[in-house]
């Protein structure tokens, strides 16, 4: 139908001035340098560690603090904690990408769906979000992860499960607001089916919030993949996943302090990273600041 | 008016009993064997199909379940396959742990969220707009357990200042009758001020804590809330009749955003009731995310069962709250 | 009204402030504070208990016939017996008890209330009781087997002439505690769990499950009363946190410290350290149903995969000593034989005579708490030299257990600790398989990594007849030889327990076994 094309100029025109806005704002910009730094660090891992990130001296290197060798000391097991970091990157790319491929799309079609239909439908996906979003989510995550079985998949998997939620829910608020737009009023009356409307209109409107909510959440994520790993799930050692080192390291808190700083402070920026591009985003697709 | 009441109670119910289910389905699917747990490594092949039997754990699982729900229906959360001990006590005395906690986080991530959040709004684009989202980050991804550590060996290790771990100073131990199982409360009631001073001290760290996490998204939706009003036109209006810029933020602006704050302060409760495990494991607060952990370990089932009941409750009560609040002040949602 | 709202809460602060900063840290006088991972308990029925915090525990709340000298083991002295005989036959014990005995509720105890304390743990046959039907008793027999024979004597009969040491130690141990008979006829079932009934220096007062545990000194106990008035256990999880509150004064003893811990304590002059050689070893073991790990010359390469002495100095420093053998050092028998040590090279020419030069792929389950997984990394970097790919299953500790029981794993990192005092507690398990099929009714450790040893085990029953003292010493060595050449087991140490305590603290003395940790000589200045 003759519908497709100005609909799609429009939308790059939009997506043109979004950009435009954004790069205006530096900080956005910022955080887009880092989360590219961090893709660059994780793809060149291999040439830029200065050591390997599993091997180790128990007599020889263990828990050696900060120096020239050494940028950011030693582990337990005497491995070189930046190599570990720089290939740890890689993992957290891949449980943050993951849980975001996996999260995103689930929550945005049940939520969609929900607002879109409304009736029994809504009752039935929300009454299933709810349930979800009522289960305390480390434990449901500790549960999975139990019942998964140890490894990095397995626990992105669990963090998956337990981050739909509140992204339906979000999904499902933009889409009343859209729902009883004018112009949707307009293609109905026009013969578009339900389908047409729901995938070619209402959730590429409810996208941005939902991106920007997930970059939000990258954190989280990191997190949760760090808590499983404190009570004793999550990536199987000696596997370099930050949020293990940090459970690693908080036995080592009070007098070697660099064995958990190292990877805080790494989560921290890639946490902050996300975070800026996250508010960029929001600032520019919608920018009077509503949620 | 009737119907939409019955409506509401049934999808309540139904969002309960699927709570159950998960939680029980989990229960039956995590490698652990729970006669394992209750008889211990010592105990013989035939001691353990002994325990197995006892705990009813041969039956089918639809019939396990079916039992289960049938007890909660009448109150009865079962008892802990571990200890014996049964579950609604167990839980009568470490929910009030938890809750008091998630209040005093509460309470202080709204008391600082809030006003950080609106001087963010106000100054927007400026550096403290940047720095309050830098402080509001690092509570918020920084790993709860490290900042725990890190504020014990400074405040309470180094300086003094605070309490350690536990709720109360072991001194005090039976000088102060739980009655609510809310510390704070009880050592009111007792007037006992020794006891409230201690009690005062070992809650300041791990709420704070808590409320730091919560700060973060508290001050983040305040703002958010804050630059929607403050672009709106009563807004300009206001500013064009003459009132103070102080006035209209704080008397207009933050009045009309209160409602939805409300409500992300209610989620934020509920996230901080149920997100208490690692708190409560560095501060060994004897709380219920520590008791669901524990038990989940050992496969206690009708503890794991009674506990996330029990949050899941809270979280739904809170959600359906927050929910008909939304949909009174939001005409377009109806 | 956000204005006000906002005002009331600034104006709250400087009320608060004061009440927010605590008096000096102080624990109370005469009550002793121990900080301590109590999470692990489940019930306190000497009948049913078997886990070690409530092993502590019973040993201070109850009593038993006989008890061993805290510094020579061996020795074995009356606690509530004031003496023994051993039957010709060596079937027979007949004990007399002392005079005055009573219970903590006032009750007296007389040699009924030993019988029936004896009896009620065959009967219950919960999880310890193999420690007392290995004597040959069930709940069929028992009547006949344990008799009272006068007001204060009672006679035992066991099923085989064992070593007297043997079956004294089964006697020493907590399933052999004391209880009152009378308190618990008044009271309901399963009230003995969460209460005590026993005539020691101590009363329970309160048990809050993963919180707290406190007893309190037994007013009326027939003996001398112990100085402290309470004494006071403390859940504190993590080894940092015991720390801080040790430093800070909150607690008195702190007595699940890590070795970072243990060496900055050590450098603290207000804090004194204890320690004692646990009866608890830890090993790697080879699922002998794993093809690769059935062959011998893999079993023995792993033993030059472990650098033993490394660990000692780093991962277990303070918490353990390198030991190459089942028997912990303090029991009969024990050899310090350490033939072992890292030599890569060593195993992969053993490997390449099993015909596997290039190595192969196998998988370790380890438990996520340390030093365990701190060791099976360390393991998993040595045996990748000699080209051994261990992939690390990590799970929680009763998840492993569970997967362990049912014979799944491939490798293993695990430890155990001795029942009571007598070698045949390790043997029985490590040395003895008398059933290796799947259903089998025993599943002792070397049942559950599939080893078939005849042999061996008809030595292990042997060894537990001889009455010899010199000789069954040397019946353990010769196993123990055998064991470190052919088992698939790799021993790596032996566990030490330390105990941190304040300077003031005094008399406090950490047993052996876990239930040999006697508070009432404890005072503080």
């Amino acid at each position: 139908m003759v519908i497709k094309s100005p609909q799609f100029h429009a939308r790059l025109h939009r997506a043109g001035e979004a950009w435009q806005v954004f790069a205006r704002n530096r900080l956005a910009l910022v955080g887009l340098g880092l989360v590219l730094l961090l893709a660059v660090l994780a793809l060149l891992a291999p040439w830029l560690a200065p050591f390997d990130p599993t091997q180790g001296e128990l007599l020889s290197t263990r828990l050696l603090p900060p120096s020239g060798t050494h940028w950011m000391g030693t582990d337990d097991q005497g491995r070189d904690i930046l190599s570990r970091l720089l290939w740890g990157s890689r993992i957290t790319l891949f449980i943050v990408v993951l849980v975001a491929v996996l999260a995103a799309p689930i929550g945005l079609a049940v939520g969609t769906a929900a607002g879109f239909f409304g009736g029994w439908v809504d009752q039935l996906l929300m009454r299933l979000t709810d349930i979800f979003l009522a289960f305390p989510r480390l434990i449901l995550a500790l549960a999975l992860a139990a019942a998964l079985g140890p490894g990095i998949e397995n626990a992105v998997l669990a963090i998956a499960i337990t981050s739909w939620p509140p992204y339906a829910r979000i999904a499902r608020a933009e889409t009343l607001s859209i729902r009883q737009a004018d112009y949707i009023a307009a293609i109905r009356l026009a013969g578009a089916s339900n389908r047409r409307i729901l995938f070619g209109h209402v959730m590429p409107l409810a996208l941005p919030s939902l991106i920007v909510r997930v970059t939000l959440d990258m954190a989280g994520i990191i997190l949760t993949a760090a808590g499983l790993g404190f009570l004793g799930l999550g990536a199987q050692p000696p596997s370099p996943e930050w949020g293990a080192m940090i459970a690693a390291g908080r036995a080592y808190v009070l007098d070697q302090w660099w064995v958990a700083a190292g990877p805080g402070v790494a989560i921290f920026v890639v946490s902050l990273a996300f975070n800026l591009l996250g508010d960029g985003l929001r600032d520019a697709l919608d920018p009077k600041g509503s949620d | 008016m009737m119907r939409k009441f019955a409506g509401l109670v049934a999808s309540l119910l139904l969002t309960v009993i699927g709570l159950l289910a998960v939680t029980f389905l989990i229960g039956r699917v995590v490698p652990t064997d729970p006669a394992l747990s209750v008889a211990g490594d010592r105990a013989t092949a035939a001691q353990l199909a002994a325990v197995r039997e006892d705990l009813g754990l041969n039956r089918p699982l639809y019939v396990q379940f079916g039992r289960y729900v049938a007890a909660v229906a009448q109150g009865d959360l079962g008892a802990s396959l571990l200890t014996g001990n049964a579950v609604t006590s167990d839980i009568a005395r470490v929910f009030p742990a938890t809750l008091e906690l998630a209040t005093v986080g509460i309470v202080f991530g709204a008391a600082i969220g809030i006003p950080l959040g609106v001087w963010a709004a106000v100054r927007r684009g400026r550096l403290a707009d940047q720095l309050v989202r830098l402080m509001g980050l690092v509570g918020y991804s920084a790993p709860i357990f490290w900042l725990g550590l890190m504020a014990l060996a400074l405040f309470y290790a180094r300086l003094g200042w605070v309490g350690g771990p536990g709720r109360i100073n072991v001194g005090f131990l039976y000088s102060v009758e739980a009655r609510s199982g809310l510390m704070l409360l009880d050592c009111l009631l007792a007037g006992d001020w020794e006891a409230l001073r201690s009690a005062a001290s070992h809650l300041v760290l791990p709420g704070a804590l808590l409320g730091y996490f919560s700060l973060a998204y508290i001050s983040r939706m305040t703002r958010s809330f804050m630059l929607k009003e403050l672009s709106a036109e009563y807004v300009v209006a206001a500013r064009a009749k003459g009132l103070s810029e102080a006035r209209i933020v704080w008397r207009h602006a933050l009045r009309n955003a209160a409602v939805p704050l409300l409500t992300v302060v209610a989620l934020s409760y509920a996230g901080l009731l149920e997100g208490s495990v690692l708190t409560e494991t560095v501060f060994s607060w004897p709380g219920l995310g520590q008791y669901i952990t524990n038990a989940l370990q050992s496969a206690d089932m009708n503890a794991v069962l009674g506990g996330t009941l029990v949050v899941g409750a809270v979280f739904i009560g809170i959600n359906l709250l927050s929910d008909l609040l939304y949909r009174w002040l939001d005409p377009r949602t109806r | 009204m956000p204005l006000r709202r906002r005002h009331l809460l600034l104006s709250a602060l400087p009320a608060v402030l004061p009440a927010v900063l605590p008096a000096h840290a102080q624990t109370p006088r005469r009550t002793l504070v121990q900080a301590m991972a109590i999470d692990d308990m489940i019930s306190l029925d000497p009948a049913e208990n078997f886990e070690i915090t409530g092993s502590e525990l019973i040993g201070n709340l109850y009593e038993r016939l006989v008890q061993f000298d805290l510094d020579d083991p061996s020795r074995l002295s009356g606690q509530l017996a004031e003496r023994w005989t051993v039957s010709a036959d060596g079937r027979g014990y007949d004990f007399r008890l002392r005079e005055g005995l009573r219970f903590a509720s006032g009750n007296p105890l007389t040699a009924a209330e030993v019988v029936y304390s004896l009896q009620r743990a065959v009967r219950l046959n919960k999880t310890p009781a193999f420690i007392l039907t290995q004597l040959g008793w069930s709940a069929a027999n028992v009547a006949q087997r344990v008799r009272q024979t006068g007001p204060l004597t009672l006679s035992l009969s066991v099923r085989e002439a064992f070593a007297p040491s043997f079956v004294l130690n089964c006697l020493s141990s907590t399933v052999a505690s004391i209880v009152d008979q009378r308190a618990l006829q008044a009271r309901p079932e399963g009230w003995l769990r969460r209460n005590s009934a026993g005539s020691a220096p101590w009363v329970l007062r309160d048990w809050r499950a993963a919180e707290i545990v406190v007893l309190d000194r037994n007013e009326a106990y027939y003996g001398a009363k112990p100085r402290i008035e309470r004494a006071i256990y403390s859940h504190v999880k993590e080894s940092s946190m015991q720390r801080l509150m040790l430093v800070r004064g909150d607690v008195d003893v702190a007595r699940n410290l890590s070795p970072q811990d243990i060496t900055a304590l050590a450098a603290n002059p207000q804090i004194k350290l204890t320690r004692i050689a646990k009866g608890t070893v830890y090993y790697i073991s080879l699922n002998q149903k794993n093809a690769y790990l059935a062959r011998p010359e893999v079993r023995e390469a792993f033993k030059w995969l472990v650098d033993y002495e490394a660990l000692g100095t780093t991962l277990i420093q303070g918490i353990g000593r390198p030991h190459q053998n089942f028997l912990p050092h303090g029991l009969l028998g024990a050899s310090d034989a350490a033939p072992y040590r890292l030599d890569v090279a060593r195993a992969k020419a053993l490997l390449a005579k099993a015909g596997l030069p290039e190595g192969f792929q196998v998988t370790m389950d380890v438990r996520s708490s340390q030093p365990v997984q701190g060791i099976a990394e360390a393991v998993q970097q040595w045996a990748g030299r000699a080209g051994i790919r261990i992939e690390i299953l990590p799970g929680d500790g009763k998840q492993t257990l569970t997967r362990y029981r049912a014979r799944k794993h491939d490798l293993y990192i695990g430890e155990w600790g001795a029942d009571y005092w007598d070698p045949h507690t390790n043997a029985d398990t490590f040395a003895r398989n008398p059933d290796n099929s799947d259903g089998a009714a025993q599943q002792p450790l070397a049942w559950r990594n599939a080893w078939a040893i005849p042999q061996l085990t008809r030595e292990t029953d042997a060894a537990l007849l001889e009455r010899d003292t010199a000789r069954r010493a040397a019946d353990y060595e010769r196993l123990q030889a055998q064991f470190r050449e052919q088992s698939p087991f790799v021993m790596i140490y032996q566990q030490q327990q330390v105990a941190a305590a304040r300077a003031g603290v005094e008399g406090l003395r950490l047993g052996p076994t876990s239930d040999t940790t006697f508070l009432a000589p404890v005072s503080k200045r």
